[in-house]
Protein backbone atom coordinates (compact mmCIF):
# COMPACT_ATOMS: atom_id res chain seq x y z
CA UNK A 1 0.00 0.00 0.00
CA UNK A 2 0.85 3.44 -0.53
CA UNK A 3 2.37 6.23 1.77
CA UNK A 4 1.60 5.72 5.29
CA UNK A 5 -0.12 9.14 5.80
CA UNK A 6 -2.82 8.08 2.63
CA UNK A 7 -3.06 4.96 4.55
CA UNK A 8 -4.29 6.96 7.70
CA UNK A 9 -6.08 9.31 6.06
CA UNK A 10 -8.01 6.96 4.20
CA UNK A 11 -8.30 5.23 7.82
CA UNK A 12 -10.16 8.06 9.32
CA UNK A 13 -12.41 9.21 6.31
CA UNK A 14 -13.86 4.98 6.40
CA UNK A 15 -14.13 5.21 10.18
CA UNK A 16 -16.04 8.82 10.22
CA UNK A 17 -18.21 7.45 7.54
CA UNK A 18 -19.01 4.61 9.90
CA UNK A 19 -19.58 7.21 12.99
CA UNK A 20 -21.87 9.35 10.73
CA UNK A 21 -23.97 5.99 9.72
CA UNK A 22 -24.26 5.14 13.35
CA UNK A 23 -24.97 8.67 14.60
CA UNK A 24 -27.85 8.87 11.93
CA UNK A 25 -28.93 5.60 13.68
CA UNK A 26 -28.82 6.94 17.30
CA UNK A 27 -30.70 10.07 16.06
CA UNK A 28 -33.30 7.88 14.44
CA UNK A 29 -33.72 5.61 17.61
CA UNK A 30 -33.63 9.09 20.26
CA UNK A 31 -36.93 9.84 18.34
CA UNK A 32 -38.38 6.22 19.45
CA UNK A 33 -37.62 5.55 22.81
CA UNK A 34 -41.13 7.17 23.98
CA UNK A 35 -42.49 4.14 25.47
CA UNK A 36 -46.17 4.26 23.85
CA UNK A 37 -47.11 5.57 20.62
CA UNK A 38 -45.20 8.72 19.09
CA UNK A 39 -48.44 9.39 16.59
CA UNK A 40 -50.71 10.07 20.15
CA UNK A 41 -48.02 12.02 21.72
CA UNK A 42 -47.64 14.20 18.71
CA UNK A 43 -51.35 14.54 18.94
CA UNK A 44 -52.23 14.43 22.40
CA UNK A 45 -54.63 13.14 24.49
CA UNK A 46 -57.80 14.49 23.21
CA UNK A 47 -57.25 13.38 19.51
CA UNK A 48 -59.78 11.27 17.72
CA UNK A 49 -59.00 8.07 17.49
CA UNK A 50 -58.98 8.05 13.48
CA UNK A 51 -56.72 11.34 13.63
CA UNK A 52 -54.11 9.40 15.66
CA UNK A 53 -54.46 6.36 12.85
CA UNK A 54 -54.04 8.70 9.92
CA UNK A 55 -50.82 10.04 11.72
CA UNK A 56 -49.47 6.55 12.12
CA UNK A 57 -50.34 6.13 8.62
CA UNK A 58 -48.43 8.89 7.35
CA UNK A 59 -45.47 8.34 9.75
CA UNK A 60 -45.18 4.72 8.63
CA UNK A 61 -45.78 3.36 11.84
CA UNK A 62 -47.15 0.69 10.83
CA UNK A 63 -43.66 -0.86 9.52
CA UNK A 64 -41.17 -1.84 12.22
CA UNK A 65 -39.07 0.29 13.71
CA UNK A 66 -36.24 -0.39 11.18
CA UNK A 67 -37.89 -0.98 8.00
CA UNK A 68 -38.61 2.54 8.85
CA UNK A 69 -34.95 3.68 9.67
CA UNK A 70 -33.36 1.97 6.30
CA UNK A 71 -36.50 3.70 4.48
CA UNK A 72 -35.63 7.31 5.84
CA UNK A 73 -31.92 6.49 5.41
CA UNK A 74 -32.47 5.88 1.78
CA UNK A 75 -34.40 8.70 1.51
CA UNK A 76 -31.96 10.90 2.76
CA UNK A 77 -28.78 9.36 0.62
CA UNK A 78 -31.08 10.39 -2.41
CA UNK A 79 -31.94 13.87 -0.77
CA UNK A 80 -35.19 13.13 0.02
CA UNK A 81 -35.49 14.44 3.31
CA UNK A 82 -39.04 13.82 3.86
CA UNK A 83 -41.67 15.62 4.52
CA UNK A 84 -42.39 18.32 7.57
CA UNK A 85 -45.91 17.12 9.44
CA UNK A 86 -46.68 20.50 10.46
CA UNK A 87 -47.14 21.84 6.93
CA UNK A 88 -46.81 18.77 4.86
CA UNK A 89 -44.29 20.59 2.71
CA UNK A 90 -40.72 18.57 1.61
CA UNK A 91 -37.72 19.35 4.30
CA UNK A 92 -35.26 19.38 1.70
CA UNK A 93 -36.93 22.33 0.21
CA UNK A 94 -37.61 24.74 3.76
CA UNK A 95 -34.00 23.55 4.56
CA UNK A 96 -31.83 24.54 1.85
CA UNK A 97 -32.14 28.49 1.58
CA UNK A 98 -31.79 28.32 5.55
CA UNK A 99 -28.72 26.10 5.45
CA UNK A 100 -26.72 29.05 3.68
CA UNK A 101 -27.88 31.97 5.34
CA UNK A 102 -26.56 29.40 8.79
CA UNK A 103 -23.36 28.81 6.83
CA UNK A 104 -23.20 32.12 6.19
CA UNK A 105 -23.24 33.42 9.20
CA UNK A 106 -20.95 30.56 10.92
CA UNK A 107 -18.16 31.09 8.41
CA UNK A 108 -17.97 34.95 8.83
CA UNK A 109 -17.89 34.21 12.71
CA UNK A 110 -14.77 31.55 12.01
CA UNK A 111 -13.49 34.08 9.55
CA UNK A 112 -13.12 36.76 12.06
CA UNK A 113 -12.74 34.36 15.61
CA UNK A 114 -9.44 32.27 14.10
CA UNK A 115 -6.97 34.37 13.63
CA UNK A 116 -7.65 36.74 16.40
CA UNK A 117 -7.85 33.60 18.79
CA UNK A 118 -4.22 32.44 17.61
CA UNK A 119 -2.47 36.23 17.52
CA UNK A 120 -3.85 36.65 21.13
CA UNK A 121 -3.13 32.88 22.33
CA UNK A 122 0.92 33.86 20.45
CA UNK A 123 0.76 36.91 22.47
CA UNK A 124 -0.31 35.37 25.69
CA UNK A 125 2.46 33.09 25.73
CA UNK A 126 4.94 35.14 24.88
CA UNK A 127 4.04 37.51 27.91
CA UNK A 128 3.02 34.28 29.67
CA UNK A 129 2.67 35.24 33.67
CA UNK A 130 3.16 38.94 33.28
CA UNK A 131 -0.35 41.14 33.22
CA UNK A 132 -1.22 40.55 29.04
CA UNK A 133 -1.15 36.51 29.91
CA UNK A 134 -3.35 37.66 32.80
CA UNK A 135 -5.77 39.79 31.37
CA UNK A 136 -6.44 37.52 28.63
CA UNK A 137 -7.20 34.08 30.94
CA UNK A 138 -9.06 36.37 33.00
CA UNK A 139 -11.19 37.47 30.17
CA UNK A 140 -11.32 34.20 28.58
CA UNK A 141 -12.53 32.41 32.02
CA UNK A 142 -14.97 34.96 32.34
CA UNK A 143 -17.11 34.45 29.11
CA UNK A 144 -16.65 30.42 28.78
CA UNK A 145 -18.72 31.03 31.94
CA UNK A 146 -21.12 33.38 30.16
CA UNK A 147 -24.11 31.56 28.21
CA UNK A 148 -25.05 33.24 24.84
CA UNK A 149 -27.65 34.69 25.75
CA UNK A 150 -26.10 37.26 27.77
CA UNK A 151 -23.67 38.71 25.89
CA UNK A 152 -26.45 38.64 22.75
CA UNK A 153 -28.52 40.75 24.89
CA UNK A 154 -26.48 42.64 26.39
CA UNK A 155 -24.74 43.62 22.65
CA UNK A 156 -28.60 44.46 21.90
CA UNK A 157 -29.39 46.70 24.77
CA UNK A 158 -26.80 48.72 24.48
CA UNK A 159 -24.76 48.54 20.96
CA UNK A 160 -28.33 48.47 19.06
CA UNK A 161 -31.39 49.99 21.67
CA UNK A 162 -29.00 52.67 23.45
CA UNK A 163 -26.86 53.75 20.56
CA UNK A 164 -28.53 52.51 17.95
CA UNK A 165 -25.75 51.06 15.54
CA UNK A 166 -26.41 47.41 14.29
CA UNK A 167 -30.37 46.56 14.23
CA UNK A 168 -31.35 44.18 17.24
CA UNK A 169 -33.19 41.42 14.74
CA UNK A 170 -31.10 39.93 11.72
CA UNK A 171 -32.83 39.33 9.19
CA UNK A 172 -31.71 38.30 5.51
CA UNK A 173 -33.27 38.55 2.21
CA UNK A 174 -32.32 38.22 -1.91
CA UNK A 175 -32.48 41.76 -2.26
CA UNK A 176 -29.46 42.60 -0.02
CA UNK A 177 -25.97 43.84 -0.79
CA UNK A 178 -23.71 42.04 0.62
CA UNK A 179 -22.72 45.01 2.81
CA UNK A 180 -26.35 45.21 4.49
CA UNK A 181 -26.04 41.88 5.26
CA UNK A 182 -23.04 42.31 6.64
CA UNK A 183 -24.18 45.52 8.78
CA UNK A 184 -27.11 42.57 9.47
CA UNK A 185 -25.83 40.16 10.78
CA UNK A 186 -22.80 42.04 12.37
CA UNK A 187 -23.88 41.46 16.20
CA UNK A 188 -24.81 37.54 15.67
CA UNK A 189 -21.18 37.38 14.26
CA UNK A 190 -19.47 39.13 17.61
CA UNK A 191 -21.59 36.77 19.95
CA UNK A 192 -20.57 34.18 17.95
CA UNK A 193 -17.20 35.00 18.37
CA UNK A 194 -16.74 35.64 21.52
CA UNK A 195 -18.40 32.65 22.37
CA UNK A 196 -15.88 30.23 20.23
CA UNK A 197 -12.93 32.45 20.96
CA UNK A 198 -12.42 32.43 24.20
CA UNK A 199 -12.34 28.27 24.07
CA UNK A 200 -9.92 28.81 21.32
CA UNK A 201 -7.80 31.07 22.63
CA UNK A 202 -7.33 29.01 25.83
CA UNK A 203 -6.34 25.65 23.74
CA UNK A 204 -3.78 27.64 21.35
CA UNK A 205 -2.40 28.77 24.22
CA UNK A 206 -1.87 25.57 25.93
CA UNK A 207 -1.22 23.88 22.90
CA UNK A 208 1.77 26.02 22.67
CA UNK A 209 2.99 25.82 25.87
CA UNK A 210 3.12 22.45 25.46
CA UNK A 211 5.45 23.00 22.59
CA UNK A 212 7.26 25.55 24.35
CA UNK A 213 8.52 22.87 27.28
CA UNK A 214 10.09 20.89 25.10
CA UNK A 215 13.61 20.49 25.38
CA UNK A 216 14.77 22.00 22.09
CA UNK A 217 12.85 25.16 22.15
CA UNK A 218 14.87 25.42 25.69
CA UNK A 219 18.27 24.57 23.93
CA UNK A 220 17.23 27.57 21.21
CA UNK A 221 16.43 29.56 23.98
CA UNK A 222 19.74 29.30 25.05
CA UNK A 223 21.82 29.60 21.56
CA UNK A 224 20.30 33.02 22.30
CA UNK A 225 17.85 33.36 19.90
CA UNK A 226 15.47 36.34 19.84
CA UNK A 227 11.81 35.16 21.60
CA UNK A 228 10.04 35.34 18.61
CA UNK A 229 12.27 33.87 16.13
CA UNK A 230 11.61 30.95 18.99
CA UNK A 231 8.41 31.06 18.31
CA UNK A 232 8.76 31.64 14.43
CA UNK A 233 11.10 28.84 13.68
CA UNK A 234 10.80 26.45 16.33
CA UNK A 235 7.68 26.18 18.40
CA UNK A 236 5.26 27.46 15.26
CA UNK A 237 5.91 24.35 13.06
CA UNK A 238 4.98 21.83 15.64
CA UNK A 239 2.27 23.67 17.38
CA UNK A 240 0.82 24.16 13.88
CA UNK A 241 -1.17 20.48 14.32
CA UNK A 242 -2.41 21.16 17.70
CA UNK A 243 -3.90 24.46 16.54
CA UNK A 244 -5.45 23.57 13.86
CA UNK A 245 -7.00 20.65 16.04
CA UNK A 246 -8.34 22.98 18.58
CA UNK A 247 -9.69 25.59 15.70
CA UNK A 248 -11.53 21.98 14.18
CA UNK A 249 -13.08 21.43 17.58
CA UNK A 250 -13.85 24.89 17.95
CA UNK A 251 -15.53 25.70 14.84
CA UNK A 252 -17.51 21.80 15.62
CA UNK A 253 -18.72 24.03 18.67
CA UNK A 254 -19.47 26.86 16.41
CA UNK A 255 -22.21 24.90 14.55
CA UNK A 256 -24.17 24.32 18.03
CA UNK A 257 -23.99 27.64 19.14
CA UNK A 258 -25.36 28.89 16.18
CA UNK A 259 -28.65 27.47 17.48
CA UNK A 260 -28.93 29.90 20.59
CA UNK A 261 -27.55 32.73 18.86
CA UNK A 262 -29.87 32.34 15.82
CA UNK A 263 -32.76 32.55 18.66
CA UNK A 264 -31.65 35.38 20.02
CA UNK A 265 -31.34 37.27 16.70
CA UNK A 266 -34.53 35.91 15.19
CA UNK A 267 -32.20 34.76 11.89
CA UNK A 268 -34.09 32.50 9.77
CA UNK A 269 -31.33 29.81 9.55
CA UNK A 270 -31.06 26.18 10.55
CA UNK A 271 -31.10 26.75 14.25
CA UNK A 272 -34.32 28.46 14.64
CA UNK A 273 -35.67 26.18 12.15
CA UNK A 274 -34.91 22.99 14.15
CA UNK A 275 -35.87 24.92 17.51
CA UNK A 276 -39.92 25.66 15.98
CA UNK A 277 -40.16 22.44 14.98
CA UNK A 278 -38.98 20.38 18.51
CA UNK A 279 -41.72 22.69 20.06
CA UNK A 280 -44.33 21.47 17.62
CA UNK A 281 -43.28 17.82 17.82
CA UNK A 282 -42.54 17.98 14.18
CA UNK A 283 -40.18 14.36 13.84
CA UNK A 284 -39.08 14.02 9.92
CA UNK A 285 -38.31 18.09 10.36
CA UNK A 286 -35.90 17.40 13.61
CA UNK A 287 -34.38 14.40 12.48
CA UNK A 288 -33.52 15.87 9.21
CA UNK A 289 -31.90 19.36 11.21
CA UNK A 290 -30.03 16.69 14.03
CA UNK A 291 -28.63 14.86 10.96
CA UNK A 292 -27.42 17.83 8.96
CA UNK A 293 -25.57 18.98 12.29
CA UNK A 294 -24.10 16.11 13.53
CA UNK A 295 -22.84 15.30 9.60
CA UNK A 296 -21.57 19.37 9.65
CA UNK A 297 -19.94 18.50 13.29
CA UNK A 298 -18.48 14.96 12.92
CA UNK A 299 -16.88 15.92 8.96
CA UNK A 300 -15.09 18.24 11.07
CA UNK A 301 -13.89 16.93 13.48
CA UNK A 302 -12.52 14.20 10.86
CA UNK A 303 -10.88 16.91 8.82
CA UNK A 304 -8.96 17.90 12.14
CA UNK A 305 -7.80 14.93 12.56
CA UNK A 306 -6.72 14.65 9.10
CA UNK A 307 -5.09 17.85 8.86
CA UNK A 308 -3.09 16.83 12.41
CA UNK A 309 -1.94 13.88 10.90
CA UNK A 310 -0.95 15.38 7.82
CA UNK A 311 0.77 18.59 9.56
CA UNK A 312 3.18 16.24 11.66
CA UNK A 313 6.22 16.58 10.33
CA UNK A 314 7.06 13.11 12.12
CA UNK A 315 4.36 11.69 10.16
CA UNK A 316 5.52 13.56 6.88
CA UNK A 317 8.43 12.11 7.07
CA UNK A 318 8.49 8.74 8.14
CA UNK A 319 12.11 6.24 8.67
CA UNK B 1 -7.38 23.91 56.47
CA UNK B 2 -6.11 27.41 57.27
CA UNK B 3 -8.67 30.17 56.18
CA UNK B 4 -5.49 32.62 55.58
CA UNK B 5 -4.33 30.19 52.85
CA UNK B 6 -7.56 30.68 50.30
CA UNK B 7 -6.74 32.69 47.90
CA UNK B 8 -8.96 35.89 47.26
CA UNK B 9 -10.46 34.78 43.66
CA UNK B 10 -11.76 31.70 45.23
CA UNK B 11 -12.59 33.20 49.05
CA UNK B 12 -15.22 35.18 46.49
CA UNK B 13 -16.48 32.35 44.81
CA UNK B 14 -16.92 30.42 47.83
CA UNK B 15 -19.18 33.25 49.38
CA UNK B 16 -21.35 33.85 46.40
CA UNK B 17 -21.83 30.54 45.56
CA UNK B 18 -22.51 29.76 48.99
CA UNK B 19 -25.01 33.37 48.89
CA UNK B 20 -26.86 31.34 45.82
CA UNK B 21 -27.32 28.39 47.52
CA UNK B 22 -28.47 30.06 50.96
CA UNK B 23 -31.20 32.14 48.27
CA UNK B 24 -32.20 29.00 46.81
CA UNK B 25 -33.21 27.03 49.63
CA UNK B 26 -35.28 29.48 51.83
CA UNK B 27 -36.44 31.60 48.79
CA UNK B 28 -40.41 31.05 49.96
CA UNK B 29 -39.18 32.67 52.97
CA UNK B 30 -37.20 35.15 51.59
CA UNK B 31 -39.49 36.50 48.87
CA UNK B 32 -41.47 39.06 49.25
CA UNK B 33 -44.38 37.79 46.61
CA UNK B 34 -45.74 34.38 45.60
CA UNK B 35 -43.78 33.03 42.83
CA UNK B 36 -46.90 33.54 40.26
CA UNK B 37 -48.74 35.89 42.21
CA UNK B 38 -49.26 39.44 39.77
CA UNK B 39 -48.90 42.26 41.76
CA UNK B 40 -48.00 45.26 39.29
CA UNK B 41 -48.06 46.10 35.52
CA UNK B 42 -46.05 45.13 33.06
CA UNK B 43 -42.24 46.02 33.16
CA UNK B 44 -42.27 48.16 35.90
CA UNK B 45 -38.72 49.65 36.81
CA UNK B 46 -37.12 49.17 39.97
CA UNK B 47 -38.48 51.06 43.13
CA UNK B 48 -39.26 50.60 47.05
CA UNK B 49 -42.14 47.97 45.93
CA UNK B 50 -40.35 46.01 43.82
CA UNK B 51 -36.71 46.27 44.13
CA UNK B 52 -35.97 44.71 40.96
CA UNK B 53 -38.87 45.74 38.86
CA UNK B 54 -41.93 43.58 37.79
CA UNK B 55 -41.78 41.03 34.66
CA UNK B 56 -43.75 40.74 30.99
CA UNK B 57 -47.44 39.65 32.97
CA UNK B 58 -46.37 42.14 35.72
CA UNK B 59 -45.23 39.57 38.43
CA UNK B 60 -41.94 40.53 40.96
CA UNK B 61 -38.86 40.51 39.26
CA UNK B 62 -37.24 39.79 43.00
CA UNK B 63 -39.03 36.94 44.01
CA UNK B 64 -39.36 35.16 40.25
CA UNK B 65 -35.18 35.39 40.49
CA UNK B 66 -35.25 33.64 44.13
CA UNK B 67 -37.72 30.82 42.80
CA UNK B 68 -35.68 30.34 39.31
CA UNK B 69 -32.45 29.99 41.37
CA UNK B 70 -34.40 27.13 43.41
CA UNK B 71 -35.16 25.26 40.12
CA UNK B 72 -32.02 26.44 38.04
CA UNK B 73 -29.48 25.13 40.69
CA UNK B 74 -32.05 22.00 42.03
CA UNK B 75 -32.21 20.81 38.50
CA UNK B 76 -28.61 21.27 37.59
CA UNK B 77 -27.79 20.10 41.05
CA UNK B 78 -29.59 16.68 40.25
CA UNK B 79 -28.45 16.13 36.70
CA UNK B 80 -25.22 16.51 37.68
CA UNK B 81 -25.54 14.22 40.38
CA UNK B 82 -27.20 11.63 37.83
CA UNK B 83 -24.30 11.87 35.39
CA UNK B 84 -21.85 11.21 38.59
CA UNK B 85 -23.39 8.50 39.70
CA UNK B 86 -23.43 6.67 36.70
CA UNK B 87 -20.32 7.81 34.73
CA UNK B 88 -18.34 7.34 37.21
CA UNK B 89 -19.24 3.65 38.20
CA UNK B 90 -19.52 2.70 35.00
CA UNK B 91 -16.58 4.25 34.41
CA UNK B 92 -14.78 2.78 36.95
CA UNK B 93 -16.34 -0.74 36.69
CA UNK B 94 -15.04 -0.75 32.58
CA UNK B 95 -11.88 -0.01 33.73
CA UNK B 96 -11.55 -3.16 36.04
CA UNK B 97 -12.98 -5.37 34.01
CA UNK B 98 -11.92 -4.60 30.76
CA UNK B 99 -12.53 -6.97 28.16
CA UNK B 100 -16.16 -6.41 25.54
CA UNK B 101 -18.16 -4.60 28.93
CA UNK B 102 -15.33 -1.86 28.79
CA UNK B 103 -15.08 -2.29 24.80
CA UNK B 104 -18.63 -1.61 24.01
CA UNK B 105 -19.38 1.23 26.80
CA UNK B 106 -16.67 2.88 25.94
CA UNK B 107 -17.38 2.91 22.04
CA UNK B 108 -20.79 3.93 22.39
CA UNK B 109 -19.75 6.72 24.71
CA UNK B 110 -17.61 7.66 21.68
CA UNK B 111 -20.66 7.50 19.47
CA UNK B 112 -23.09 9.46 21.97
CA UNK B 113 -20.25 11.94 22.17
CA UNK B 114 -19.72 12.54 18.53
CA UNK B 115 -23.45 14.26 18.24
CA UNK B 116 -23.41 17.82 19.55
CA UNK B 117 -24.89 17.43 23.13
CA UNK B 118 -27.50 20.48 22.56
CA UNK B 119 -28.26 18.80 19.47
CA UNK B 120 -29.32 15.53 20.69
CA UNK B 121 -31.02 16.93 23.49
CA UNK B 122 -33.30 18.61 21.00
CA UNK B 123 -34.01 15.26 18.86
CA UNK B 124 -35.03 13.47 22.48
CA UNK B 125 -37.24 16.25 23.75
CA UNK B 126 -38.83 16.44 20.80
CA UNK B 127 -40.61 13.14 21.63
CA UNK B 128 -40.48 13.29 25.30
CA UNK B 129 -43.14 15.08 27.53
CA UNK B 130 -41.41 18.27 29.31
CA UNK B 131 -41.15 17.55 32.61
CA UNK B 132 -38.77 17.74 35.36
CA UNK B 133 -37.58 14.20 35.50
CA UNK B 134 -37.18 14.13 31.52
CA UNK B 135 -35.26 16.85 31.98
CA UNK B 136 -33.05 15.65 34.91
CA UNK B 137 -32.36 11.99 33.03
CA UNK B 138 -31.88 14.07 29.79
CA UNK B 139 -29.04 16.18 30.78
CA UNK B 140 -27.99 13.64 33.12
CA UNK B 141 -27.41 10.85 30.95
CA UNK B 142 -25.75 13.20 27.85
CA UNK B 143 -23.06 14.66 30.16
CA UNK B 144 -22.44 11.34 32.20
CA UNK B 145 -20.70 10.42 29.19
CA UNK B 146 -18.16 13.09 29.82
CA UNK B 147 -17.58 12.01 33.45
CA UNK B 148 -17.51 8.45 32.08
CA UNK B 149 -13.96 8.86 30.14
CA UNK B 150 -12.47 11.29 32.99
CA UNK B 151 -13.40 8.57 35.43
CA UNK B 152 -12.43 5.65 33.26
CA UNK B 153 -9.41 7.48 32.71
CA UNK B 154 -8.46 7.79 36.37
CA UNK B 155 -8.95 4.64 37.53
CA UNK B 156 -7.39 2.82 34.55
CA UNK B 157 -4.38 4.51 36.45
CA UNK B 158 -5.02 3.16 39.75
CA UNK B 159 -5.92 -0.10 38.63
CA UNK B 160 -2.36 -1.46 38.08
CA UNK B 161 -1.05 0.46 41.56
CA UNK B 162 0.10 -2.06 44.21
CA UNK B 163 -2.96 -1.70 46.74
CA UNK B 164 -5.47 -2.74 44.14
CA UNK B 165 -2.84 -5.84 43.32
CA UNK B 166 -2.96 -6.75 46.95
CA UNK B 167 -6.99 -6.63 46.77
CA UNK B 168 -7.24 -8.70 44.13
CA UNK B 169 -4.81 -11.88 45.75
CA UNK B 170 -6.75 -11.77 48.76
CA UNK B 171 -9.71 -12.58 46.44
CA UNK B 172 -12.08 -9.32 46.56
CA UNK B 173 -15.04 -9.17 43.69
CA UNK B 174 -15.26 -5.82 41.29
CA UNK B 175 -17.78 -4.12 43.71
CA UNK B 176 -14.63 -4.28 46.20
CA UNK B 177 -12.30 -2.96 44.27
CA UNK B 178 -14.77 0.09 42.41
CA UNK B 179 -16.04 1.12 45.59
CA UNK B 180 -13.30 1.14 48.31
CA UNK B 181 -9.71 0.84 46.03
CA UNK B 182 -10.58 2.60 43.24
CA UNK B 183 -13.54 5.51 44.14
CA UNK B 184 -11.61 6.99 47.22
CA UNK B 185 -7.90 7.13 45.09
CA UNK B 186 -10.05 8.86 42.18
CA UNK B 187 -11.72 11.41 44.33
CA UNK B 188 -10.17 14.24 44.24
CA UNK B 189 -9.79 14.73 40.25
CA UNK B 190 -13.72 13.77 40.76
CA UNK B 191 -14.08 16.73 42.80
CA UNK B 192 -12.84 19.47 41.03
CA UNK B 193 -14.37 18.07 37.66
CA UNK B 194 -18.56 18.31 39.74
CA UNK B 195 -17.81 22.10 39.77
CA UNK B 196 -17.10 22.25 35.95
CA UNK B 197 -20.09 20.06 35.07
CA UNK B 198 -22.41 21.74 37.15
CA UNK B 199 -21.96 25.14 35.99
CA UNK B 200 -22.12 23.46 32.21
CA UNK B 201 -25.40 22.01 33.34
CA UNK B 202 -26.44 25.44 34.71
CA UNK B 203 -25.55 26.75 31.19
CA UNK B 204 -26.90 23.86 29.57
CA UNK B 205 -30.48 23.85 31.45
CA UNK B 206 -30.88 27.84 30.51
CA UNK B 207 -30.48 26.84 26.79
CA UNK B 208 -32.83 24.33 27.02
CA UNK B 209 -35.42 27.08 29.12
CA UNK B 210 -34.24 29.76 26.96
CA UNK B 211 -34.91 27.90 24.23
CA UNK B 212 -39.00 27.03 24.78
CA UNK B 213 -37.98 23.07 26.05
CA UNK B 214 -37.35 23.02 29.44
CA UNK B 215 -38.70 24.01 32.40
CA UNK B 216 -42.31 24.58 31.87
CA UNK B 217 -44.94 27.94 32.56
CA UNK B 218 -45.62 29.27 34.95
CA UNK B 219 -42.69 27.53 37.14
CA UNK B 220 -39.53 29.62 35.69
CA UNK B 221 -35.63 28.45 36.03
CA UNK B 222 -33.36 31.99 35.14
CA UNK B 223 -33.18 30.45 31.42
CA UNK B 224 -36.94 30.74 31.07
CA UNK B 225 -36.78 34.08 32.60
CA UNK B 226 -34.54 35.45 29.73
CA UNK B 227 -37.26 33.84 27.38
CA UNK B 228 -40.43 35.72 29.11
CA UNK B 229 -39.00 38.86 29.41
CA UNK B 230 -36.50 39.12 25.92
CA UNK B 231 -39.51 40.85 23.88
CA UNK B 232 -38.63 44.04 26.75
CA UNK B 233 -35.00 44.38 25.04
CA UNK B 234 -36.04 45.99 21.86
CA UNK B 235 -37.70 48.51 24.04
CA UNK B 236 -35.33 49.45 26.37
CA UNK B 237 -36.41 47.15 29.39
CA UNK B 238 -33.35 45.34 30.76
CA UNK B 239 -35.44 42.98 32.83
CA UNK B 240 -34.08 40.00 30.54
CA UNK B 241 -31.05 41.30 31.20
CA UNK B 242 -31.19 40.41 35.20
CA UNK B 243 -31.38 36.58 35.29
CA UNK B 244 -28.68 36.24 32.19
CA UNK B 245 -26.30 38.22 34.63
CA UNK B 246 -27.10 36.06 37.14
CA UNK B 247 -26.48 32.77 35.44
CA UNK B 248 -23.04 34.50 34.55
CA UNK B 249 -22.06 35.38 38.08
CA UNK B 250 -23.42 31.49 39.11
CA UNK B 251 -21.40 30.59 36.08
CA UNK B 252 -18.63 32.22 36.76
CA UNK B 253 -18.30 31.97 41.06
CA UNK B 254 -18.47 28.03 40.92
CA UNK B 255 -15.54 28.00 38.52
CA UNK B 256 -13.17 30.28 40.63
CA UNK B 257 -13.61 27.65 43.53
CA UNK B 258 -13.49 24.93 40.67
CA UNK B 259 -10.23 26.21 39.66
CA UNK B 260 -8.70 26.30 42.84
CA UNK B 261 -9.78 23.09 44.08
CA UNK B 262 -7.83 21.99 40.41
CA UNK B 263 -4.99 23.62 41.47
CA UNK B 264 -4.90 22.30 44.73
CA UNK B 265 -5.03 18.56 43.32
CA UNK B 266 -3.02 19.30 40.40
CA UNK B 267 0.17 20.27 42.38
CA UNK B 268 2.02 17.06 42.12
CA UNK B 269 2.08 17.18 37.67
CA UNK B 270 5.48 18.82 38.12
CA UNK B 271 7.09 19.94 34.58
CA UNK B 272 8.69 23.20 33.77
CA UNK B 273 7.00 26.42 33.32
Amino acid sequence: MGHPILNLVAQRIALGLLLLFLASGLIFIGTQILPGDVAQSILGQSATPEAVANLRKELGLNDPAYVRYFKWLAGVLQGDLGTALSNGKSIAEGISSRLQNTLFLASWAAALSVPLAVVLGLLAVQYRNRWPDKLISGVSLASISLPEFFIGYLLIYFVSVQLGWFPSVAILNETMTLGEKLNAIALPVVVLTMVVLAHMMRMTRAAILNVMQSAYIETAELKGLNPFTVIRKHAFPNAIAPIVNVVMINLAYLVVGVVIVEVIFVYPGMGQYLVDHVSKRDVPVVQACALIFASVYISLNIIADIVSIVANPRLRHPK
Amino acid sequence: MNFKRIPLSALVGIIATGGFLFVAVFAPALAPYGMAEIVGDVWEPASDEFLLGTDNVGRDLLTRMMYGARITIFIAGAATIFSFVMGSVLGFTAAVTGGWFDMVLSRFVDLLMSIPTLIFALVVLSVLPGNLVTLIVVMGVLDSTRVYRLSRAVAVDINVMDYVEAARLRGEGTRWIVFREILPNALSPLVAEFGLRFIFAVLFLSSLSFLGLGIQPPEADWGGMVKENKEGIIFGIPAALIPAFAIAVLAISVNLVADWILNRTSDLKGGRG
